[in-house]
């Protein structure tokens, strides 16, 4: 490994809290072997010791939200070979998304002094929907343990190990009752994407999709039966309205509970 | 039942001696305890982590623990786990390979040598580990893990004097009586003689640690108050499936339009395959250190309902619900008979009351067969 070049691996922000990309320093035992075989080329939150591109591997946390924004990712996919995009908000717009579901000039006015100076597009749209993806990581914020699993698989050539399946999958394979089962607690978890190690019934909470929708999710389904369990419509509406409200499935379980 | 040898009775306030007896042998003693608002399977220290005076309502994607007024240490019926996570753990590294300058060497784990004693099997389950013994250990591919320690595990079963609101062993012919495959079996009696449990064995394992017990012989009286508890369990049972026909019929079954409909409430998230006792399938994954140095192969508990586990050349077989859905009941009622010579359902009801939509196979079942 140490003849050959190292891999340069570049971290960019759009709309976003930063939670994702301070995933990759929070890697902290694992930084270190990661700082070996990639070379951290541009990751302004991490050094201001920026290399000019192309890179090898752009990391994309956010959403776009302005119009400079849809420019700007354009640019970065010219300079990168492979774009792995990081998070909720890259993947499906995340919780900024929930603007796409009123007239965000509304808001524009009610908040800002000067709307005038606001420029702001519509929809927080993900990055799939502006650019060519090569893999998306999901998660409100991604697992970090994911993150090393997606370099390392690129490195060597390889899969990365990122289930589709339910989050019930990783759930039970640690040992954990079902809460919805046995409580009643509403969890999206049957129709969630694996992931984040089902913390949250490992706590005896409901799943809140951070990971968004699964591989075929029957949120129609789920949706009936926590309406059964006595969720009322609008329960059932902001339950699907989170971190990834804007992704398709969930958007349109949403709406339709809206009426 | 056949002749088994003389029944003694325990004293249950004895129970502890046998914990006592399995750890001092260094067995792992692994029994049923209140975790999260469920009966769990989890190890045990002593009786009193047992799951004394709990009882439980089960019903389509429904259970609730409720403490009741009774005494009993198996006065439940059966949570979410079964034993197949002592037996055959939900993710084990198969191998890694090291990589060398022209070559890889592979080094593949030694068996554990981990001695599970399960202690309160009941009939269903016990069923249940005599059909994963037939796919893991007895048939051409034997997995190494499972069969050490298969071989090296005590079962202390526990007929049911109960029906949970999901069950239908009755029907299937697996209980609610122990009839094979133990080493020790216990039914526990609560009646004017006290609080005691029957005591069979029938292996030289079961007998030697029988033996150590501060038992009395059993009265006539004693073991036909058992034998009646037991019957009451039969007879409570509310769901039932028809095994008359079943594979033919539901082979005829595999067009049905029913199939479809159940696709329409099926959440394919996979826990009907998790809690199932006899589900034994598997994906295994390969990954790397990230210097490349190192390769590991896993193995890991799967699913029939995930897309990717018929994933080959080209994309998935399986890509619609209903024919995942349709893949998991036929393989558990049919094509496990051909496969390996049983059903696959053991009839413990855990894929009803776990199903987070209530989704009940026996219905599902009937409907097919039409």
């Amino acid at each position: 490994m140490a003849s050959k070049k190292k891999p340069t691996l570049a971290v960019w922000k759009f709309a976003s809290c930063d939670g994702c990309q301070l995933s990759l320093l929070d890697c902290e035992d694992e930084l270190l072997a990661v700082a070996d075989v990639v070379q951290i080329a541009n990751f302004p939150e991490a050094s201001r010791a920026v290399k000019r591109g192309p890179y090898d591997i752009s990391l994309v946390e956010g959403s776009i939200t302005t119009p400079h924004d849809a420019e700007r990712i354009h640019k970065i996919r010219r300079m990168s070979k492979t774009l792995v995009v990081i998070g909720a908000c890259a993947t499906a717009g995340g919780i900024q998304a929930l603007r796409n579901f009123t007239d965000v000039r509304r808001y524009v006015s009610a908040v800002y002094a000067h709307p005038e100076y606001i420029e702001t597009l519509n929809k927080s749209t993900p990055i799939a929907d502006h650019v060519f993806v090569d893999f998306e990581l999901r998660g409100c914020p991604i697992n970090k343990y994911h993150l090393i699993e997606v370099i390392n698989a690129y490195l060597n050539g390889r899969k990365p190990n990122i289930p589709s399946y339910s989050v019930c999958m990783e759930c039970k394979r640690k040992g954990n009752v079902c809460v919805m089962v046995a409580t009643g607690v509403p969890c999206l978890g049957p129709v969630t994407q694996a992931g984040c190690g089902a913390i949250c019934p490992s706590f005896n909470r409901g799943c809140y999709s951070c990971f968004g929708p699964k591989e075929t999710p029957n949120t129609e389904a789920l949706a009936g039966w926590l309406h059964a369990l006595d969720q009322r419509p609008d329960e059932i509406v902001r339950a699907f309205r989170g971190f990834n409200a804007y992704a398709e499935p969930f958007r349109k379980q949403s709406e339709a509970y809206e009426k | 039942m056949g002749a088994t040898p003389t029944a003694a009775v325990l004293d249950a306030g004895n129970l502890q001696q046998l914990l006592d007896i399995l750890q001092k042998q260094n067995y792992q003693t692994v029994g049923p305890t209140v975790r999260d608002n469920a009966v769990v399977y989890e190890h045990i220290q002593s009786v009193e982590d047992l799951p004394r005076g709990w009882t439980d309502e089960q019903t389509n994607g429904r259970y609730r623990l409720t403490h009741g007024k009774g005494k009993k240490f198996f006065g439940y019926v059966h949570g979410p786990n079964s034993w197949k996570k002592f037996l055959y753990p939900p993710a084990r590294q198969l191998y890694a390979a090291d990589r060398m300058k022209h070559r890889f060497d592979v080094v593949a784990p030694e068996p554990s040598g981990i001695k599970p004693a399960l202690i309160g099997v009941r009939a269903c389950e016990l069923a249940a580990i005599m059909v994963q013994d037939r796919v893991l250990m007895d048939g051409e591919y034997i997995d190494p893990e499972y069969k050490a320690r298969r071989q090296n595990a005590v079962i202390v079963a526990v007929n049911c004097t109960r029906a949970g609101g999901t069950c239908f062993c009755a029907s299937m012919n697996t209980g609610p009586r122990v009839q094979e495959g133990y080493d020790i079996l216990l039914t526990e009696v609560v009646d004017s003689h006290g609080h005691y449990f029957t005591v069979e064995t029938a292996s030289e394992k079961g007998r030697a640690i029988a033996a150590q017990l501060a038992t009395s012989p059993a009265s006539e009286e004693q073991l036909a108050a058992a034998r009646q508890a037991v019957d009451k369990a039969a007879r409570q049972m509310g769901r039932t499936l028809d095994l008359t026909d079943l594979k033919d019929s539901l082979y005829r079954g595999f067009d049905s339009i029913h199939w479809e409909k159940v696709a329409g409430r099926c959440l394919t998230c996979g826990n009907c395959t998790m809690v199932c006792p006899t589900c034994f399938c598997v994906n295994v994954e390969d990954t790397t250190a990230l210097t490349g140095e190192q390769a590991f192969r896993i193995r890991r508990w799967d699913s029939c309902f995930t897309v990717d586990f018929s994933y080959i050349h080209g994309g998935s077989i399986r890509a619609t619900d209903y024919s995942r859905y349709r893949q998991w009941l036929l393989h558990k009622l049919a094509y496990w008979q051909d496969q390996f010579g049983v059903v696959g359902c053991v009839g413990c009801g855990r894929c009803i009351t776990w199903c987070p939509v209530g989704i009940d196979i026996t219905e599902e079942a009937r409907a097919v067969k039409g």
